[in-house]
């Protein structure tokens, strides 16, 4: 399938960027990240820059391949990240836009790689567990009710990509940081830090400079892991129990 | 700071100001249409007699009560509050989506309106100016007092209904109302639902029905509302 590429391209941090056309020929069954490949493969024989872009996995669970495919972070395909879209979901002659993800807080560093460590030190202010938890035979024998284990599962799907912040039109982190307060706070080893947890994490949020929440749900409508807007309305209510019934200051 | 500065300043924080202050402002709604509707004539208790008789009273009554009195200055502060932590909200989040816009960009939401959603600044600062002339062309008159007066069994009360009744002839009035009620549908449309989820009220049972009643509201209360002014210009 032969397509049309129009690329946001940006040589650093600094410097301006645009959008180049490039043509490529592309094979149905490959990833959009392997038809990227084969564009830079050609562009590399022709000594011209390649298309910075990150990957890792290629398998849908590190949430490296951060990119917005027409319009939509990780591309048009509901719970699917850009490494496991596969060509055949578009057109022969098709023209794809492909942007970097857009937030104050994800400055582009190169082409469509943007960095995110805003992320990661919101996990460092305290998505974790420090108490000791024991072994394997230890957790399996705290009790926890399937429902329960469920919900706490489905948060844990985050792969923390930034798809939310790059969909929200607040830029908002809200629907990651939801999802890593909730993934603890169902399991009895998360909730003995979960006040601190929820206040600590919503600092490091705002001091990111991410955007507050509205209530919007692109988030949900775009998050590769298909986290609900729930985690959110959990987040909220551990935040205010945290905030204003507890005695834990953050 | 204090922590419960530390607290009103997060961005939660933040968010549940707009969502307490906004169901206040979503209840007194409700009870401003019922004081509007009785400047309907088959509305009010004496179809045949003053047109603006029902309308005045309740006016009068609403001005006097002191117990209204009180509550209706934690009106005018949710109104202020709503409308400045909002502008703040509206240009901290523009900030953190940066100049940079995208070339493209699909907006998809799940369960709600995804115009409303993402448009709840401009409704905002629509209904702020028309708040603004609104206050202006009756709350102010009725409170620095250049109106007729009207006696009603030997009592002087102020005749608003004169001056609604007079606003209303004008179509390119009525129509700037009825285009608010629009705007202020819109608003409600997404804030009703909004505010419940922001004060982490999420829930498989009652969730669904909240969400009914937001729309419900969003629709009938500005319908309400619009109707009265549409009917006083073609059958009064
Ligand atoms: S919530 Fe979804 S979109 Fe956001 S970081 Fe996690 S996986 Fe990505
Ligand atoms: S490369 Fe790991 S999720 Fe796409």
């Amino acid at each position: 399938m032969k397509l049309t590429l129009k690329i946001w391209r940006q040589k650093s941090l600094k410097e301006k960027g645009r959008f180049e056309t490039y043509k490529v020929e592309a094979n149905p069954h490959m990833s959009f990240l392997e038809m990227l490949d084969v564009l830079n493969e050609e562009l590399i024989a022709k000594k011209e820059e390649p298309v910075v872009f990150e990957h890792d996995c290629r398998e849908g669970i590190c949430g490296t391949c951060s990119m917005v495919i027409n319009g939509e972070p990780h591309g048009p395909m509901g719970g699917t990240t850009a490494c496991q879209l596969h060509m055949r979901h578009f057109k022969d002659g098709e023209t794809i836009v492909i942007e970097p993800f857009r937030a104050s807080a994800f400055p582009v560093m190169k082409d469509l790689a943007v960095d995110r460590s805003a992320l990661d030190r919101i996990i460092q202010a305290g998505g974790y567990i420090s108490v000791s938890t024991g072994a394997a035979q230890d957790a399996n024998a705290v009790p926890i009710d399937k429902d329960t284990a469920g919900h706490s599962f489905d948060a844990a799907a985050c792969i923390g990509c930034g798809a939310c912040v790059a969909a929200c039109p607040n830029a908002s982190a809200m629907l990651f940081v939801s999802a890593k307060v909730s993934h603890l706070a169902l399991l009895p080893q998360g909730k003995v830090e979960a006040k601190r947890r929820a206040q600590a994490m919503v600092k490091q949020m705002d001091l990111e400079g991410f955007g507050m929440c509205s209530n919007i749900t692109a988030c949900e409508a775009e998050c590769p892991k298909g986290i609900s807007v729930e985690n959110i309305a959990r987040l909220n209510r551990e935040y205010l129990s945290s905030a204003l019934g507890s005695e834990t200051v953050a | 700071m204090s922590w419960f500065s530390d607290f009103l300043t997060s961005s939660i924080g933040r968010k549940v100001v707009m969502s307490l202050t906004g169901l206040f402002l979503i209840l007194f709604l409700l009870v401003h249409l019922a004081g509007n509707l009785q400047l309907l004539p088959f509305l009010a208790h004496d179809p045949a007699g003053d047109p603006g008789k029902a309308f005045n009273l309740y006016s009068k009554f609403m001005t006097s009560n002191p117990l209204i009195k009180t509550v209706s200055y934690l009106l005018y502060a949710s109104i202020l509050i709503h409308a400045i932590q909002g502008w703040l909200l509206w240009s901290k989040n523009r900030k953190a989506r940066g100049n940079q816009g995208y070339a493209v960009k699909v907006n998809k939401v799940v369960g709600t309106n995804s115009f409303a959603a993402s448009n709840m600044g401009w409704l905002g600062t629509i209904i702020f100016i028309f708040l603004a002339i609104h206050m202006y062309q009756f709350w102010l008159q009725m409170k620095l007092g250049h109106l007729p007066m009207a006696y009603y069994d030997g009592v002087e009360v102020k005749n608003l209904y004169s001056i609604v009744a007079e606003a209303y002839e004008s179509l390119g009035y009525v129509i700037f109302y009825v285009v608010s009620m629009v705007v202020i549908a819109y608003h409600l449309n997404h804030g009703f639902q909004s505010a419940f989820q922001t004060l982490g009220i999420n829930h498989h049972k009652y969730t669904p029905f909240i969400k009914w009643v937001g729309k419900a509201y969003s629709i009938l209360v500005p319908l309400g509302f619009a109707i009265i002014p549409i009917y006083m210009y073609f059958f009064m």
